[in-house]
């Protein structure tokens, strides 16, 4: 390893650790007060945002491809998460970490084999034909869940339609650590040869296959290592609301993570850093400043879209990425390393 | 013609049919190691067609073409890069958005050997090959003259230093057979004369064959040691400069026949 990635690595913990005893600090010492519960969920829900938003970039700023489903995959990552942890609860008494553990890896894997199964064929399109199929994959999901419910399998669950009872596991520190492991994986990969091989395919694929890149594996690659993280996003999701019903994870919970993805910039793991949490907090918090305005939070959306749109067409950060260490070390080195900016969550 | 066991590249009889149309019909190339070809032709003669047929990119619907006596028919694009045939692209299709160096990089990819483990999580085999590669690819843009712009996107270079971008690149792949599709295309005179420099000093230092499409006929005619001529996707001449250039059929599918008053 280089000497200055050395340093740059050293900058960029102790970054994330300063982010993560500030959260500490506003949410375990009380400081807050009563509303400490309040913007803890917040935070919570910014979090896992972030990671579905993080991966939709992957497909979206990487590979130069639209997917509109990445609620589905969510769903399936949470479903499946939920049944699993409501089962092994049910035999035996995990610790939470354990059971939040599990969560997320049963959660990933299985939105990333539907990923592989879904991918395979669906990647032979792109464009406007790819995102199509991604939208139905969403929409057969979530008819599927919404018609044919949870079996009754245990007892400790309610069962129907929506899916009660999942144990909430999902602490906010684990959330963090779960973020911050799950931004940097997807970062190394960019920045490897697979990442080098994924971009040079957004930029021409012909071009990139006449330089011995396999297209269709690199595709597919990266499809169900999107949909994974959109799963782990789906069991944090589910091990924190405890209550899943099929219709939060429609079309328009999946086109709100495209909208975010292009605001932050899409080609900018920074950029969806920095938007996810902000905008899935802002129709929070303004039905919480202002009551009265609540039923008109969706509309500030397209407000803000709009408005980046007109300014900024590239999104917040144009496919640049912010760096920390290079804006301490080096101002005229671009590049390196994500992390900070969770303080915004 | 040197003799040598088995050619470089052999397509025997290789042809296409797009519909009716038979696109490249009945083509036989040979090309032996260390040889430079030029194929030329008029335009729609469907010398690019051959190029994409030998890539992979079309499949021929007849006959087949063999890498140093190996069949190619059937392999995918970038089957066809691994066996060892790298190509460039008439209207440069560069990676726009990527810098000079990673479009480099991503050539080398192919002889990369560390996994998804190792690159997600960085092992000392990971920075180690990566460095390799860097200084691999750095070499390489030193060879063009290239490796001030290394920092730069691609799409900011100069029109002919991108066409010698793309020759780095199919360089990088590691190949023992290249083809330059009109790789002097809207250059101007001195840019020709850098990039025939270039050839050259390519068949210097690697010794390998070359496959070149060009319009540029001074440039044909000077560095190319044998000539195939393509006319209506079928071989109506090959031979040396000199035996091409005064060949009657030639002359005749450039400027058309004497009585006939002539279209080109």
């Amino acid at each position: 390893m280089p000497k200055i990635m050395k340093k740059k690595y050293i900058i960029n913990i102790i970054a994330v650790a300063m982010v993560f005893l500030l959260l500490c600090l506003l949410f375990d010492t009380g400081l807050l007060g009563r509303k400490a519960a309040y913007f803890n969920g917040l935070v919570t829900i910014g979090m896992f945002y972030t990671i579905i938003v993080c991966s939709l970039n992957l497909l979206t700023g990487y590979m130069g491809e639209f997917s509109l489903g990445h609620a589905g995959f969510m769903s399936i990552g949470a479903y499946t998460s939920a049944i699993a942890t409501t089962l092994i609860s049910d035999h035996a008494e995990l610790p939470n970490i354990v059971l939040y553990l599990l969560a997320i890896v049963i959660g990933g894997l299985a939105a990333a084999i539907v990923g592989v199964l879904v991918g395979i064929p669906a990647l032979r399109l792109s464009g406007d034909y790819l995102c199509i199929v991604t939208v139905a994959v969403a929409e057969i999901v979530r008819v599927i869940l919404s018609n044919f419910g949870i079996p009754a399998i245990t007892g400790s669950a309610t069962f129907g339609k929506s899916f009660a009872g999942i144990a909430k596991v999902s602490d906010y520190h684990y959330v963090f650590i779960t973020m911050v492991i799950c931004i940097t994986v997807m970062y190394c990969y960019i920045r490897s040869r697979y990442g080098r091989a994924l971009i040079s395919i957004r930029e021409d694929r012909i071009a990139a296959a006449a330089s011995g890149i396999n297209v269709t594996k690199t595709k597919v690659m990266t499809f169900t290592i999107s949909a994974a993280f959109a799963g782990v996003a789906g069991a944090i999701y589910a091990h924190y609301i405890t209550t899943l019903v099929p219709t939060y994870f429609n079309f328009s919970k999946s086109s709100e993570f495209l909208a975010i993805v292009i605001l932050g910039g899409s080609g900018s793991m920074t950029g969806s850093i920095v938007a996810a949490p902000i905008l899935s907090a802002l129709p929070q918090l303004i039905s919480y400043v202002f009551p009265e305005f609540a039923s008109y939070r969706m509309l500030i959306y397209a407000i803000v879209l709009v408005v980046v749109m007109i300014f900024k067409p590239s999104g917040l950060f144009g496919g640049k990425e912010f760096s920390l260490p290079n804006l301490l070390l080096d101002r005229n080195y671009r590049k390196k390393k994500v992390s900070l900016d969770e303080n915004k969550a | 013609m040197k003799q040598e066991d088995t050619p470089v590249l052999e397509t025997k009889s290789l042809g296409i049919q797009f519909g009716g149309l038979k696109a490249v019909n009945d083509v036989n190339i040979e090309i032996y190691k260390g040889e430079l070809i030029g194929l030329i032709g008029p335009n729609g003669a469907g010398k690019t067609t051959i190029f994409n047929l030998i890539t992979g990119i079309y499949t021929p619907t007849t006959g087949s073409y063999l890498l140093c006596g190996e069949r190619m028919n059937g392999l995918k694009t970038h089957q066809v890069v691994n066996a060892g045939i790298a190509r460039t692209f008439q209207n440069i299709r560069l990676f726009k958005k990527m810098t000079v160096l990673d479009n480099v990089r991503v050539a080398f990819n192919k002889n990369m050997k560390a996994n998804l483990l190792q690159s997600i999580f960085r092992t000392p085999y990971y920075w180690k090959e990566e460095a390799d590669t860097t200084a691999k690819a750095m070499d390489l843009l030193k060879l063009f003259k290239l490796d001030g712009f290394a920092d730069q996107y691609a799409e900011n270079l100069p029109y002919g230093k991108q066409r010698l971008l793309e020759i780095a690149r199919a360089l990088a792949t590691d190949m023992k057979l290249l083809l330059l599709d009109e790789p002097a295309a809207g250059m101007n005179p001195v840019e020709t004369a850098e990039l025939k420099e270039s050839i050259k000093m390519l068949r210097e230092k690697f010794g390998i064959p070359i496959l070149l499409i060009e319009h540029d006929m001074s440039l044909v005619m000077s560095i190319c040691e044998r000539i195939y001529v393509l006319n209506f996707g079928e071989i109506l001449a090959s031979g040396t400069p000199d035996e091409i250039a005064s060949n009657k059929d030639v002359i005749e599918a450039y400027l058309g026949k004497e009585d006939e008053g002539g279209e080109v």
